[in-house]
């Protein structure tokens, strides 16, 4: 099997939106262009609003991914836990679909006894091991976040270390909502290195809107720069997972 | 689609309730729950021959990626480390199905509580156990990535430790699939998350420091530094200083080049140091065949050394008598 590349948003913040286009529709719309939509809600020691909470789900579940819920200082840990995750089942998903094409209609590989499953969770092992991934991490810096900034560039170094323990290729890239003067910003351009995050980040300073649903647009949106930039380059053309998922 | 919140216990079985395997048709009662993680909830429950653990999780793939290893463990002659795969199934109830797998019931406390209850002097002994099973499982090609007191059971007695969880199981050279802050090399900055030898001796290293500080300390200035600080200032781990220090920064080359180590730390040096000469000198033990063949060799030896004499004897004479008849 031809790995492609996986694309990822994982999107950071602490609660609702309150401006722009639904975050939940917009994260169906990545989910259509290939992009798994992962959200991370991070929590102080108050208790996220339900409606918070909702939102969180809701996106992650329109985007194909993952969501989780965590207390600050537990944050380095979910942001690798939840990108891994991500990863597997979106790998899953591609395995699934060729077991059917493979198999007939209705087989998923939990159609198949325990002892060939063992067999196509090697493969996916290997898959998550060897794949090219492409992150964008979305971080939300609403005035309420601004405090636990710190932490979330720890996360996001912590990630790094976990990915780049990986064989296959990384690619990072940070958007920040709300933006200067659009909805976001890009504050680290695809780059194989997040290190260099370090530097730009304490210059952040936080607005008073959460644009969640244009933020994710504009993320969906960056992933196919990405593409068109690097199609210019190499002629040959890079089959991705797009179509297949 | 996944959703896990800290408060969400996933799957809910009550004691009593009796799961049936649809491939392999065993039946198992669950007994009590034992304890429950990211990757599901194990159960303690009742089947044909005996009290087994069991553990499932909605995610089907996450139990697969468990036996995997599981059977990997199986393969590798003389590792105890890890419980003994019993059966993989699924269960068919009324409102779904779930995947679980049946593993060997390792009953016993965990490492920390059995410390504090049997005394310090019980660290190093356990250490010593658990650093050859690592090199039993690093020499077959896996790292077991999650080491962690929560993840070690002491049974017996005879005190023997045994690990619980081996979901972060790693092939070797790739990339760790979970850890645990505390004890994860990358988390205090001092190497990679490939999983190697060393992540694992890192680990251990990490888990002689939780004995003595039972309150995980978190990183402040990070690396080398901080965490020597902390092992100076503990009575319990000033003997284990320097195996410590070696492990953290990955000087060991091998699990059993660590306990090495360790081994002469806990033997105290006046016992330790005439030990190894005797065994030297007693290398090869001296059979009944060899000491007599020593003693012909010698006999021979003697017997060369009175033969030269006399032909030197006879040919010095016959010399004299030479002299002597062109003399005269």
């Amino acid at each position: 099997m031809k790995t492609g590349t996986l694309k990822q948003v994982l999107l950071i913040t602490d609660g609702c939106s309150n401006q722009g286009e639904d975050p939940i529709a917009m994260a169906a719309l990545a989910k259509e262009q290939g992009v798994t939509v992962n959200v991370i809600g991070v929590m102080e020691q108050d208790v996220i609003d339900d409606q918070g909470l909702k939102e969180i789900e809701s996106i992650a579940m329109a985007g194909g991914g993952v969501s989780q819920v965590v207390y600050t200082q537990q944050l380095s840990q979910t942001v690798q836990m939840v990108t891994r995750k991500a990863m597997t089942q979106t790998l899953q998903g591609v395995v699934n679909k060729e077991l059917q094409q493979i198999l007939g209609r209705a087989k998923t590989v939990e159609d198949l006894p325990p002892e060939q499953r063992g067999e196509i969770m090697e493969v996916v092992d290997e898959l998550g091991e060897t794949v090219e991934l492409e992150v964008l991490i979305l971080v939300d810096t609403s005035a309420s976040m601004k405090h636990k900034l710190p932490t979330v560039k720890e996360a996001l170094l912590d990630l790094s270390l976990s990915l780049n323990a990986r064989s296959g290729e990384n690619s990072f890239s940070v958007l920040v909502f709300p933006g200067k003067r659009g909805e976001a910003d890009k504050l680290l351009d695809w780059t194989p290195k997040l290190e260099s995050l370090t530097s730009v980040f304490p210059k952040l300073t936080t607005g008073g809107i959460t644009p969640t649903g244009p933020a994710l647009r504009e993320a969906a949106a960056s992933f196919r720069q990405k593409r068109s930039l690097r199609s210019l380059l190499s002629s040959d053309d890079e089959q991705s997972f797009e179509e297949s998922v | 689609m996944m959703m896990n919140n800290p408060s969400k216990n996933q799957c809910n079985v009550k004691p009593g309730t009796v799961i049936h395997g649809k491939w392999h048709r065993n039946s198992y009662a669950v007994i009590k729950e034992l304890g429950f993680g990211a990757n599901g909830t194990v159960y303690l429950a009742r089947a044909t021959d005996g009290q087994v653990a069991l553990k499932m999780s909605e995610n089907p793939m996450s139990i697969t990626s468990e036996v995997n290893v599981l059977k990997s463990f199986a393969k590798v002659q003389g590792s105890a480390l890890g419980p003994s795969l019993l059966d993989v199934d699924d269960w068919e109830y009324p409102d779904g199905k779930i995947s679980f797998y049946v593993m060997e019931f390792i009953k016993g406390p965990d490492l920390l509580s059995f410390l504090q209850k049997k005394g310090s002097d019980w660290l190093g002994v356990l250490m010593l156990q658990l650093l050859k099973d690592l090199q039993v499982l690093h020499s077959n090609g896996w790292v077991f990535g999650d080491l962690k007191p929560e993840n070690l059971i002491v049974t017996g007695p005879p005190a023997r430790i045994r690990c619980i969880d081996t979901g972060g199981t790693t092939v070797s050279g790739r990339a760790i699939k979970e850890f645990t802050e505390f004890f994860d090399r990358g988390y205090w900055g001092m190497g990679s998350r490939k999983a190697d030898e060393q992540y694992d001796l890192f680990a251990v290293a990490m888990i002689i420091i939780n004995a003595a500080y039972l309150k995980r300390f978190n990183r402040a200035e990070g690396g080398r530094a901080q965490l020597i600080k902390a092992v100076q200032a503990s009575p319990l781990l000033k003997k284990y200083e320097k195996v410590i220090d070696r492990a953290l920064t990955g000087r060991y080359i091998s699990a059993s080049d660590m306990r090495a180590d360790l081994l002469a730390v806990l033997q105290p040096s006046k016992l330790a140091a005439p030990a190894p000469k005797k065994t030297v000198q007693q290398a090869p033990p001296p059979t009944r065949t060899s000491r007599s063949r020593q003693a012909s060799v010698q006999k021979k030896k003697k017997g060369g050394m009175a033969e030269t004499a006399v032909i030197l004897a006879v040919i010095s004479l016959i010399y004299f008598f030479y002299l002597y008849s062109q003399l005269v």
